[in-house]
């Protein structure tokens, strides 16, 4: 059988950044294909470049044996590719059916013909053994409903390729049986569909076929049938940070033994967050915490720096136990969180360098009890000599700088309040090697001095490099505990990718 | 030209010009412009006229600046100069000796601690309760009016206090009284903004309100002080307006002045979406907007076409103020050279980011 869809050799830069390098992917009718990989992988952009949002550099697309190159989104659904986002892009304030034929409606003597609408979409919708009315208000309807709608007004505007983004990222199991039986019926029907999500058991449920990217590049592209789930964890994860180890590996000393738990919880949690989980850290201790993306890396950490506020269990910090309402109750006692999106979590990009890492410490001392200029100048100047910071600069604006350099101002922010406990989620990602090097090594020496650190990061060997204890989450639940000594990435895949450990 | 390059990159550098240009107009119209004299050892002159007049919306607008950079607004200030002015007149109109200093200065202070109430109000329904600050602070826009009214029981109060004429018609040492006064507060503003850490807080709030409440800033605390400012501003505002005419009038004292407020912090360079502020700018601002209005008067625009003039020379500062349409213009000017069809693509691309 001839493929509807293949893409050749196809590249896409964006200033800076090779977000596509020489990809190829193809799609046959008939067939559920999912498209794989970690953030920043480009899925997005390979989704995009399909769909006629951006223009490759080069390469081939080809829909039905000819060549074809969309100038826009619109001339890609003319052509039979109709795409479905994760974040419905309707208009929730119109029925049903306005949604399914908005800007196409059956016209009249120039009016919109109501009931030939009315009628159309509820016909649409049986095809799809959907249960829906089409008269009703689409804001009025679940998510799931609402995805559904979006898929329906999709095929209707004869789709021969639908791509769906992340369809079940806000649905729950039900729902995505229901989205699953739609997805069967269009799919027995003839129709090529792109599936992307980061559900690794769903993709196994849903597709037939699966292509895996990894930083812009392909890896492969397997039969559902013939890859097992730990083999396709590590196709994404991947294996490319020997050139790291050889940088400067990090002084990681054995554990730290015997020395007082800092923090510990004791089934803390969440509801719709983070299922409820007992950890401990110690004193001079890096705790790591694996997991693929969504599974709840980032919710644990935002609990124990009180960003959320914990409805159940219990957490000690140093001798006592808290509830903490606030991140400023959590600051008080210690504890420091670099966020995962520095941009719009960590960093105020209209203030300088200087202001940026004494924000923290001023914070805490109150309006009324302001740190001197020249305090402030020493103190910018100190960190900006101890972390490398470039540009040397304390009054360069923090938007100005690149992600690493942005990165250390804020580890600099956290540093100078003291910490007993420093946060890091995802430390080190979308910043270059050199400083991701520099950062691992910082890490160990701050726990060297005592510091207890629980670091996040998507990838494995890095998490491996740094850690005394891994712990492992899935699903938004803590599903593992385990001291690194002589543990491989393997074996954490294992435990990502099952549950059991190796 | 690289100074004067510097100075055209500075941001305070085009409202100033306009101002200068202005300035230049009056001059031209009538040469005795700039000339100061001094009768009874007072100052008089047009220049001192601009900022007599221009003291209130100085003080309100220097209130609203800091609300502006937490990214909020306040539309109540006009209110509240009409209920700080009607409660100081109330209070004085029923003293037995209207001259007594010790009661005006009673007046005054209560006026104030009113306005400061009200400004707690609205800090309050920002950030305890969280209703957008456009839609908190109408609130008392409205209701303030009716407040006012109250207060004076609908009618207007005449006072004949000399101690009260004094902070908005009087002169201390040959300077308008209402001059000293709102070049206190600036003054008194830059300290508090810059000698304390309040300035960079509220550019934080203002710049990144989730990353600031991550690093452990009492943002709460931060809005209800910044609103309380502001009032504090328009009550000191209400009572310079109420004083300069001896009475106070519910209905119509520092009416929109609320808006030429926000345009005055606007023209000096603080943008409503927060974060970095200017006080200077903010004055220079209010001075211009002060400016245009004597420049109405001595251009001798009939008064049915002012406010259209006044719109036109505000859309003007706005446009050239903006970085874009400069750019624009330049480009108009100057259409680039055609070399290669790629780079031709690109500047058509880059002309419709900026559009």
């Amino acid at each position: 059988m001839d493929p509807i869809l293949s893409m050749t050799g196809i590249r896409k830069e964006f200033p800076g950044v090779v977000a596509l390098d020489d990809v190829a992917f193809r799609m046959f009718p008939g067939e559920v294909h999912a498209l794989m990989g970690e953030n920043g992988a480009g899925k997005s952009t390979l989704i995009k470049v399909l769909t006629g949002a951006y223009h490759v550099d080069a390469g081939n697309i080809s829909l039905n044996g000819s060549a074809v190159r969309f100038a826009g989104p619109l001339q890609a659904q003319q052509a039979g590719i109709s795409t479905v986002y994760q974040e419905v892009n309707l208009c929730p304030n119109l029925s049903v059916a306005e949604n399914i034929f908005i800007g196409r409606e059956p016209r009249r003597l120039g009016r919109i013909h109501w009931t030939a609408m009315k009628n159309r979409s509820a016909e649409l919708l049986r095809r799809l053994d959907l249960d829906i009315d089409p008269g009703r208000e689409l804001g009025s309807c679940s998510i799931a409903v609402q995805q559904l709608v979006a898929i329906a007004r999709a095929v209707d505007v004869s789709a021969r390729v639908l791509v769906l983004d992340e369809p079940t990222s806000s649905l729950d199991a039900d729902e995505v049986a229901t989205l699953f039986g739609v997805v069967r019926t269009l799919r027995d029907q003839g129709m090529a569909i792109l599936f992307v999500s980061h559900f690794i058991e769903q993709v196994f449920a849903i597709s037939d076929r699966m292509t895996v990217l990894r930083n812009g590049k392909l890896v492969g592209e397997y039969r559902a049938s013939e890859i097992t789930p730990v083999d396709l964890v590590r196709a994404m994860i991947g294996r490319e940070l020997a050139t790291l180890d050889e940088l400067e590996p990090p002084r990681r000393r054995s554990g730290a033994g015997q020395a007082p738990v800092f923090a510990a919880t004791v089934d803390l949690g969440r509801k719709g967050n983070i299922e409820p989980f007992t950890l401990d850290i110690r004193e001079g201790e890096v705790v790591g915490l694996a997991g693929l993306l969504g599974s709840g890396r980032t919710e644990l950490v935002r609990l124990l720096f009180g960003a959320d506020r914990a409805d159940q269990g219990s957490l000690r910090l140093g001798e006592s136990t808290v509830h903490l309402r606030s991140p400023r109750a959590a600051i008080a006692r210690g504890v420091a969180f670099c966020p995962e999106n520095r941009k719009a979590d960590g960093l105020v990009e209209d203030l300088t360098v200087r202001e940026n890492i004494v924000l923290a410490l001023q914070a805490r001392r109150g309006w009324a009890r302001p740190l001197p200029r020249r305090r402030q100048e020493e103190l910018a100047r100190s960190f900006i000599d101890r972390l490398r910071i470039r540009p040397a600069d304390p009054e360069a604006l923090v938007g100005n700088l690149s992600g690493g350099n942005q990165q250390k101002v804020l580890l600099a922010r956290w540093l100078l309040t003291e910490p007993r406990l420093l946060i890091l989620d995802e430390p080190t990602r979308g910043i270059d090697i050199g400083a991701k090097a520099e950062i691992q090594k910082l890490i160990a020496e701050l726990a060297e001095d005592g510091m207890a650190v629980l670091f996040v990061s998507a990838e494995l060997e890095e998490v491996l490099r740094v850690s005394h204890q891994v712990a492992v989450l899935r699903d938004r639940a803590v599903v593992d505990r385990m001291p690194n000594e002589g543990l491989t990435p393997d074996m954490v895949l294992h435990t990502i990718a099952k549950g059991e450990a190796a | 030209m690289t100074v004067l390059r510097s100075l055209a990159r500075h941001r305070l550098f085009w409202p100033a010009a306009v101002m200068a240009v202005l300035l230049a107009l009056n001059v031209a119209l009538t040469p005795s412009f700039f000339s100061i004299q001094v009768r009874d050892g007072h100052l008089y002159g047009s220049l001192i006229d601009i900022l007599r007049f221009g003291a209130p919306l100085i003080l309100v607008a220097l209130g609203m600046t800091l609300v502006v950079a937490t990214r909020g607004i306040d539309l109540s200030v006009g209110s509240v100069v009409a209920i700080s002015g009607a409660v100081a007149c109330l209070w004085i109109s029923e003293l037995p000796e209207q001259n007594s200093v010790a009661g005006v200065l009673a007046a005054l202070g209560i006026a104030l601690g009113v306005a400061l109430v009200l400004g707690l109000w609205n800090g309050f329904l920002v950030s305890v309760i969280g209703i957008q600050p456009i839609i908190a602070t109408l609130i008392l826009m409205v209701a303030g009016r009716g407040l006012a009214q109250l207060v004076t029981g609908g009618q207007i109060i005449t006072v004949n206090s000399g101690p009260y004429r004094l902070l908005g018609g009087g002169y201390w040492f040959g300077l308008p009284a209402s001059i000293i006064v709102a070049l206190g507060m600036v003054a008194a503003a830059a300290l508090l903004v810059r000698r304390s850490a309040l300035g960079m807080l509220v550019e934080s709030v203002g710049g990144n309100p989730e990353a600031s409440r991550l690093a452990g800033i009492r943002s709460r605390r931060i809005l209800v002080v910044v609103y309380a400012w502001c009032a504090l501003c328009a009550g000191l505002a209400g009572l310079m307006i109420s004083s300069n005419v001896s009475s106070a009038d519910g209905n119509n004292a520092g009416l929109w002045i609320e808006l030429d407020a926000i345009l005055a912090v606007v023209l000096g360079g603080t943008l409503l979406s927060g974060g970095r502020f200017s006080l200077g700018g903010t004055v220079l601002g209010a001075l211009l907007i002060q400016t245009l209005t004597t420049t109405v008067y001595t251009l001798g625009i009939p008064p049915e076409s002012t406010l259209l003039f006044k719109a036109l020379v505000v859309t003007a500062v706005c446009l050239i103020q903006s970085p874009a349409f400069r750019a624009r213009l330049s480009r108009r000017r100057r259409p680039p050279a055609p070399t290669a069809g790629r780079s031709q693509r690109d500047a058509a691309t880059e002309a419709e980011v900026t559009a």
